[in-house]
């Protein structure tokens, strides 16, 4: 049965691929080799999905019992002193999400109108100097930028702005903007890539300026594209953790109003990072960080789901690409 | 032009056949050399066994590089011994030895009773030992005309209760508070001695604006470029570009700096035991070392600007 199946692959496949003479001189030996490379390329792809699988198992495993180890209004609290048994994890969610929209705001214009100058603006040759460029920021290490950061940003963050300290979520917001620039840059620059030379043809030809064209049709077409860019990249500074822990001074304060971008904050990955080898196996304070990491999983899956969700609009509006 | 033709001559030459061989051929490598590896680690580790045994060493930060001093110095001394110390906390390090991962932990503050009761749990029996003093220095920016604090100042600067330089005779600046992160052994002594004052009824805790840094590093580097900051830290880890404050029990006096003779003499009030804690009853090199610690160890424990036992 599996044999039969495997050489009718076998056969469509050769006849898709490989030239006339290869598909006739099919023999037993070859689909058997066939199959067995096939079945070994399908059981490395199946474990990824199992292994991302084991891995949320096991953060529920552990996470999990935080919920009838702390009674919810513990659990929901505002304040974060898990030595004391005080495990109030709404200053560290919103810490981290202060911390990632900020560094959004930032990024989201750099990015985008960075995309659109290598895309529409500049001449080949920039073009071609750029884009190595803005990949080879993709590769700093975290740790490098935060030493940075804590060194250089910080001092000139409280020196020019006259704040109590520079280790404050808006330091922290300005790394993480600085980070995610090559993946929101590189994303967007592809979504106008795939818009379509008839539509810039039809804007120039409609007496449009260059700027109108671009400002009008070019980005407003490549938008679900744009909000992709925006949605990894977001992906991105959820998940930072060395950089973050290094600047954003790490006080489990509740970021309520505008002026807290100033103050210090407590993201949740720095909050497992800087915790997680002080806890003994299986206290209630190792499944409380195993609990954030839930939260931190569950959220960074909304962002992927809703970045393909962008790309599936796309898709389906067609046209586009 | 030429890759193309080099691909060309690739695929007509590669057929799945030898792609196959060459995946089994992949496969038994693996197959040979894998467990191979596996094989010779237990031989080597038994051979060295035999001449010298590894003491591995963990804990808090405090201690870390007084324990890096001692390691060198015994291996030194005894060739045959090899001695591993690494940081992280008291917490860590304590948390260490009751998972059975290390013999000796280094802690800046006692076990607490929880931690023991989960080491009997593990059947590990820990036994302290006090192997030096050190002295909780509290440090500000050298430009800070700010000189001595009382313990009960400090409290309520660091329960946010004073929250302006001006408060306590400095500048009009705001106060940005620094501690270490919540596993450090500093952290529960600081606490415990001077937030709340020693009183173990109290329930006060560090304000939630205190900025927790991971290491004394970043510490000090924050003290010596914010004039708003202040800090705590051992004595032994206080560079000569922070400003140590005097600190006294009570508003009369005496404002005292900390230092091994004000240490030693019991003037300086935020001053506590260093630990070491063994899995069990010290037993063969284990017990050689301790002993050599708390003897001629002590001459090391000055040098790095803790206070020595004697």
């Amino acid at each position: 049965m599996s044999q039969n199946w495997a050489l009718c692959l076998y056969n469509k496949i050769s006849q898709r691929l490989l030239r006339p003479k290869a598909g006739s001189s099919v023999t037993a030996g070859k689909s058997w080799s066939e199959f067995f490379i096939e079945s070994c390329i399908r059981v490395l792809g199946f474990s990824t999905i199992g292994f991302v699988l084991l891995i949320f198992f096991f953060l529920l495993k552990e996470g999990l019992p935080v919920l009838w180890e702390v009674s919810p209004g513990n659990l929901f609290g505002t304040r974060w002193y898990p030595t004391f048994d005080i495990f109030g994890t709404l200053p560290l969610i919103l810490g981290s999400a202060y911390v990632t929209i900020a560094a959004i705001a930032i990024a989201l214009p750099l990015g985008v109108t960075t995309a659109v100058f290598v895309r529409e603006v500049a001449p080949n040759w920039a073009r071609e100097i750029l884009k190595p460029l803005i990949e080879v920021l993709a590769g700093i290490p975290s740790v490098v930028l935060g030493f940075f950061g804590m060194h250089v940003i910080a001092p000139l963050v409280r020196t020019t702005l006259n704040v109590p300290t520079g280790l404050s979520a808006f330091t922290g917001a300005v790394l993480l903007a600085y980070m995610s620039l090559p993946t929101i840059i590189s994303v967007a620059e592809d979504a106008l890539d795939g818009v379509p030379r008839s539509y810039r043809d039809a804007a120039l030809a409609m007496g449009a300026t260059k700027w109108q064209t671009i400002w009008r049709v070019v980005v407003p077409a490549a938008r679900s594209g744009i909000a992709m860019a925006v949605m990894l990249g977001m992906g991105r500074a959820i998940g930072e953790t060395m950089a973050v822990m290094m600047v954003t001074g790490n006080a489990a304060r509740m970021p309520l109003s505008l002026g807290s971008i100033f103050m210090p904050v407590r993201t949740m990955t720095a909050t497992v990072a800087a915790e997680m080898g002080e806890v003994a196996n299986g206290s209630v304070h190792y499944h409380a960080l195993f609990g954030i990491g839930i939260i931190l999983f569950i959220l960074t899956f909304i962002i992927n789901i809703l970045a393909a969700s962008a790309i599936f609009k796309k898709r389906n509006r067609g046209g586009l690409r | 032009m030429e890759t193309k033709k080099l691909w060309s001559v690739v695929n007509n030459k590669m057929s799945p056949r030898a792609g196959f061989v060459a995946i089994c051929f992949v496969l038994l490598m693996s197959a040979i050399v894998l467990p191979g590896c596996g094989n010779k680690r237990p031989e080597t580790s038994s051979e060295r066994g035999a001449h010298a045994q590894t003491i591995e060493n963990k804990g808090s930060d405090t201690l870390v590089n007084l324990a890096l001093a001692w390691a060198e110095a015994y291996m030194q001394a005894h060739p045959n011994v090899n001695i591993s110390v690494t940081g992280g906390g008291s917490g860590t390090g304590i948390a260490a030895m009751i998972n059975g991962t290390v013999s000796i932990a280094n802690a800046s503050r006692e076990m607490k009773p929880e931690e023991v009761a989960a080491a009997k749990a593990n059947g590990i029996s820990p036994v302290e030992f006090i192997v030096a003093r050190d002295a909780i220095a509290v440090v500000v920016n050298p430009s800070n005309p700010v000189q001595h604090l009382t313990i009960q100042q400090i409290s309520n600067i660091y329960t946010g209760r004073i929250k302006n330089w001006a408060e306590v005779g400095g500048e009009n600046r705001p106060i940005v508070l620094l501690s270490r992160e919540s596993n450090s052994g500093t952290y529960v002594y600081f606490l415990e001695n001077v937030i709340r004052m020693e009183n173990s009824k109290s329930k006060l805790l560090f304000s939630p604006d205190t900025l927790l840094m991971p290491s004394s590093e970043g510490i000090s580097s924050e003290i010596r470029q914010n004039p708003n900051t202040i800090g705590y830290d051992g004595l032994g880890y206080v560079t000569g570009d922070q400003k140590v404050i005097a600190v006294s029990k009570n508003e009369n006096g005496p404002f005292v700096i900390p230092s091994a003779a004000t240490v030693k003499d019991g003037s300086y009030p935020i001053a506590r035991p260093l630990y070491v804690y063994t899995a069990g009853q010290p037993e063969g090199q284990i017990k050689d070392y301790i002993e050599w610690i708390l003897n001629g160890g002590q001459t090391l424990v000055a040098k790095l600007g803790f206070v020595p036992l004697q």
